[in-house]
């Protein structure tokens, strides 16, 4: 198993030398209580954040998104319409910042790389046999190099939940290495899906399998499997990164992706990057929002607080 | 007009910063009277003696209204108020009674926002907590007892028990109203009527509960409030048309009501101090454990007489646990109380932060490391940083005393029985914490420990239907759940009891 790790790991690379070692690892983690967890995530919402503080907030927010469509009725059109919304949210205010990313399925990352060109926005595909990751690595690695093929600079890749919930971690663990290789410079995102790891502890551990496989960004969910991201999954998961960055000297990101709607709900999340990971992790290359109409509402509420008055839903585009 | 397609770059990766704005709960909803009178028989009456004493904001030393100070007089007409009401409380079915306290809970929960800002206020504790912890907390304990009004057959004393008639409640400053809904509750329940005095810092959420009370329609003379210091309390205590003593406070005033009350018909519940242990295994939820030490000790400035004071952290992981628990207190946010973002308010007394100090640097001199995270203390008012001290030994002054205020002892243990018998070297037994992923070990550890309330994987948490009180020098009774019932009644066939 070659790993990508930085040379001073040191134990880490040990730990994930066999398959024993690695369970040994990962059920050797810290457990995590779910009843604390979750009263600490609740507690965190309510933090309550204001005039400047909100302004700030709002515009890491845009910055931070990756403008998704994963839909089977995507068109290039859609999503040419789509980066012009990456690009300016609101074509009518230059002040409103361009967002992090576009993500799209991988026969549609052409048409958004050529509409993306010279702006810095980054095409992110999903790849692995999105959503369920069902099919075989080679397959798999394919998908992946298609992508980056096309011109994509971040995959979004799934993970082997079948393997990950039977305890084959060594096989979950090669597939992240192997997509990682395949990405070449392209970074990579691994797509943990919490929602079918059922319990924290699982979503602990795959954390760590996903950043000792060489993951830049570990993302909670597809969006195609409910529940999606939820405040304490993502509570988990940042103190993973940090724990790891403690650990080895090395910043990973974190994406929530799925059912984060509201602006109001996007900081609270920051909220929680912010206080768990630290204020290092509040940056568009270390947390991101996959979500597709989350934008909108951000939009709204940058303009209640720029203007002071409340836009209709109308007033911001669909797509 | 033709739109603009550049694109607005990502901006280099610099450490931000992300200072929250102030977000301050608006103080109006609370109206502070310039003058508070004592309430009695169901009105607010002037003071005997006309004498008078100041409450303060502990946050800005701002004065915030003059409150009558009690006498032995008035002490005498609140219990003569309370004894003639007693009388037709006691005569209403306890589904009446059950109706009342309904009413005040609900009335609570209406008015809600307002006691949290004058308990914040008069308190020195942050919003968050008045308004998630103890005003919602308070109204359940209503809900809760209004519930056991009509259900006393069940209370565990056989059927149709007695009330004991008049009670004398003397309450502490650190949770005002929660401690007031504490006591009134299972004394109105039960068919007794009370005297109760709220600490002299804290009186005002005291008094708007006196409002409610009007509000409801409460029977006049069925909950008297008598404001006053250690004298007012002193006089309800040795009042003899006085049944029943409840006390919640320092063990040195028990000690003092017990040997007073000694030789008397009357009866006593004490609620103590307390010097918990909060135990962490080697096999704890680490991130959970490290939340349930900060909520142990730092909640409610750790003016708690139930706080995780003494940290027993199993050796191997001491540092670690050391370690995070610092990052975690560099998160904490200290300052205005009303600032819906504050963590830790102010230390509710001068009086107050002189002990702490005194104990801390008591902490240093016997040789304790001491640690704080950087925060800024504000100008006015009385402040203290959360503090932790490592090193400690089991003898020294900050490991046995009661500090009542956020400072943390962390000392060690290397086995199970070792963590058990530190827990219970304490001349105390209110409370104790239990961190591990074992079940059984949270079993074998709670049998063990000589403590009234045994917390397992969270801390501090605070229910109705659960029994609170302590072991030794803690104090004796119970408050909540069936058990609280008990220090209000009497069997029907209990001699010392006439109706």
């Amino acid at each position: 198993m070659s790993l990508v790790l930085p040379a001073d790991a040191g134990d880490l690379a040990e730990v994930t030398a066999s398959e024993t070692s690695l369970k040994r690892f990962l059920h050797g983690l810290p457990g995590v209580d779910q009843v604390g967890l979750e009263k600490r995530a609740a507690t965190l919402a309510t933090r309550s954040i204001k005039k400047d503080s909100k302004r700030w907030a709002l515009d890491l927010a845009i910055r931070m998104v990756d403008l998704t469509t994963l839909e089977g009725a995507d068109t290039p059109g859609k999503v040419r319409s789509l980066c012009a919304k990456a690009r300016r949210p609101d074509p009518r205010d230059p002040d409103v910042p361009s967002v992090a990313a576009v993500c799209v399925y991988p026969d549609l990352v052409a048409t958004a790389v050529e509409a993306l060109q010279g702006t810095g926005i980054h095409v992110a595909s999903v790849a692995t046999a999105f959503p369920s990751g069902r099919s075989s690595l080679d397959i798999k690695l394919t998908d992946t190099r298609d992508a980056v093929a096309a011109g994509a600079d971040e995959i979004d890749m799934v993970i082997d939940r079948g393997a990950f919930l039977s305890g084959r971690y060594g096989q979950v663990l090669e597939e992240i290495v192997a997509v990682k290789e395949a990405c070449g410079d392209a970074h990579l995102k691994v797509i943990l899906e919490t929602g079918e790891l059922a319990t924290y502890d699982n979503v602990r551990r795959a954390s760590w399998l996903a950043l000792a496989g060489g993951g830049d960004f570990i993302k909670t969910s597809t969006g195609k499997v409910s529940p999606a991201s939820t405040l304490p999954t993502t509570l988990v998961m940042l103190e993973a990164v940090r724990d790891f960055a403690a650990i080895t000297g090395d910043i990973r990101g974190v994406k929530s992706a799925g059912g984060i709607r509201t602006a109001k709900d996007a900081i609270r999340y920051l909220v929680l990057v912010h206080e768990i990971a630290g204020a290092d992790w509040l940056h568009p290359d270390r947390y991101r929002f996959g979500a597709s109409s989350l934008l909108n509402d951000l939009l709204m509420q940058w303009h209640k607080q720029a203007t002071g008055h409340y836009w209709t839903a109308d007033r911001v585009t669909m797509d | 007009m033709m739109t603009d397609t550049t694109t607005t770059p990502v901006p280099d990766l610099v450490t931000p910063s992300w200072d929250y704005a102030p977000a301050p709960e608006a103080r109006g909803i609370a109206t502070i009277r310039e003058h508070y009178g004592l309430f009695i028989g169901g009105e607010f009456v002037d003071p005997a003696s006309d004498a008078s004493f100041a409450t303060i904001s502990p946050s800005t030393e701002e004065h915030l209204a003059e409150v009558a100070l009690a006498d032995a007089t008035d002490v005498d007409r609140a219990v003569a108020a309370a004894r003639k009401a007693a009388k037709g409380w006691q005569k209403l079915s306890g589904a009446q009674r059950g109706k009342y306290l309904y009413r005040l809970a609900r009335l609570l929960q209406e008015r809600a926002r307002e006691f949290a800002v004058l308990e914040s206020i008069d308190n020195g504790k942050p919003i968050r907590e008045t308004r998630d912890g103890d005003v919602p907390t308070a109204a359940a304990f209503l809900f809760y007892h209004a519930g056991w009004a009509d259900k006393l057959d069940h209370a565990g004393l056989g059927p149709d028990p007695r009330p004991l008639g008049v009670a004398g409640q003397v309450i502490p400053w650190n949770f005002p109203l929660l401690m007031l809904s504490w006591k009134i509750a299972p004394a109105l329940a039960t068919g007794n009527t009370v005297v109760i005095k709220p600490a002299e810092t804290t009186p005002l959420t005291a008094l708007l509960f006196a409002e409610l009370c009007q509000q409801a329609d409460l029977p006049p003379g069925v909950v008297n409030i008598v404001t006053g210091a250690g004298e007012t309390g002193a006089a309800i205590v040795a009042h003899d048309d006085v049944d029943k003593v409840a006390f919640t406070g320092s063990t040195a005033v028990g000690k003092a009501i017990q040997r007073e009350l000694a030789g008397t018909r009357k009866r006593l519940t004490l609620e103590l101090g307390g010097k918990a242990a909060n135990i962490v295994y080697d096999d704890a939820p680490i991130d959970q454990a490290v939340e349930g030490i900060v909520d142990g000790i730092f909640f409610n400035q750790g003016h708690v007489c139930c706080a995780g004071s003494r940290l027993l952290v199993q050796e191997s992981i001491h540092d670690e646990v050391v370690d995070r628990l610092k990052a975690r207190l560099q998160t904490l946010r200290l300052g205005d109380p009303l600032d819906k973002n504050t963590d830790i308010g102010a230390i509710n007394s001068a009086q107050q932060l002189e002990r702490i100090t005194t104990l801390t640097d008591t902490g240093e001199a016997e040789g304790a490391e001491r640690w704080s995270p950087d925060c800024e203390l504000p100008d006015q008012g009385f402040w203290f940083r959360p503090t932790v001290f490592t090193n400690v030994a089991q003898a020294a002054r900050i490991a046995t005393e009661e500090i009542f205020g956020p400072v943390l002892s962390v000392l060690t243990f290397r086995t199970p029985d070792e963590a058990v018998a530190k827990a219970n070297n304490t001349a105390y037994g209110l409370s104790a914490g239990i961190w591990t992923d074992k079940g059984s070990r949270i079993l074998w550890t709670a049998d063990r420990l000589k403590a009234g309330v045994v917390w397992a994987n969270t801390f501090n948490r605070f229910d109705p239907t659960s029994p609170f009180g302590g072991y030794k020098e803690s104090g004796f009774g119970r408050e909540g759940g069936r058990h609280g019932l008990a220090a209000y009644l009497a069997a029907s066939d209990d001699v010392e009891v006439s109706r």
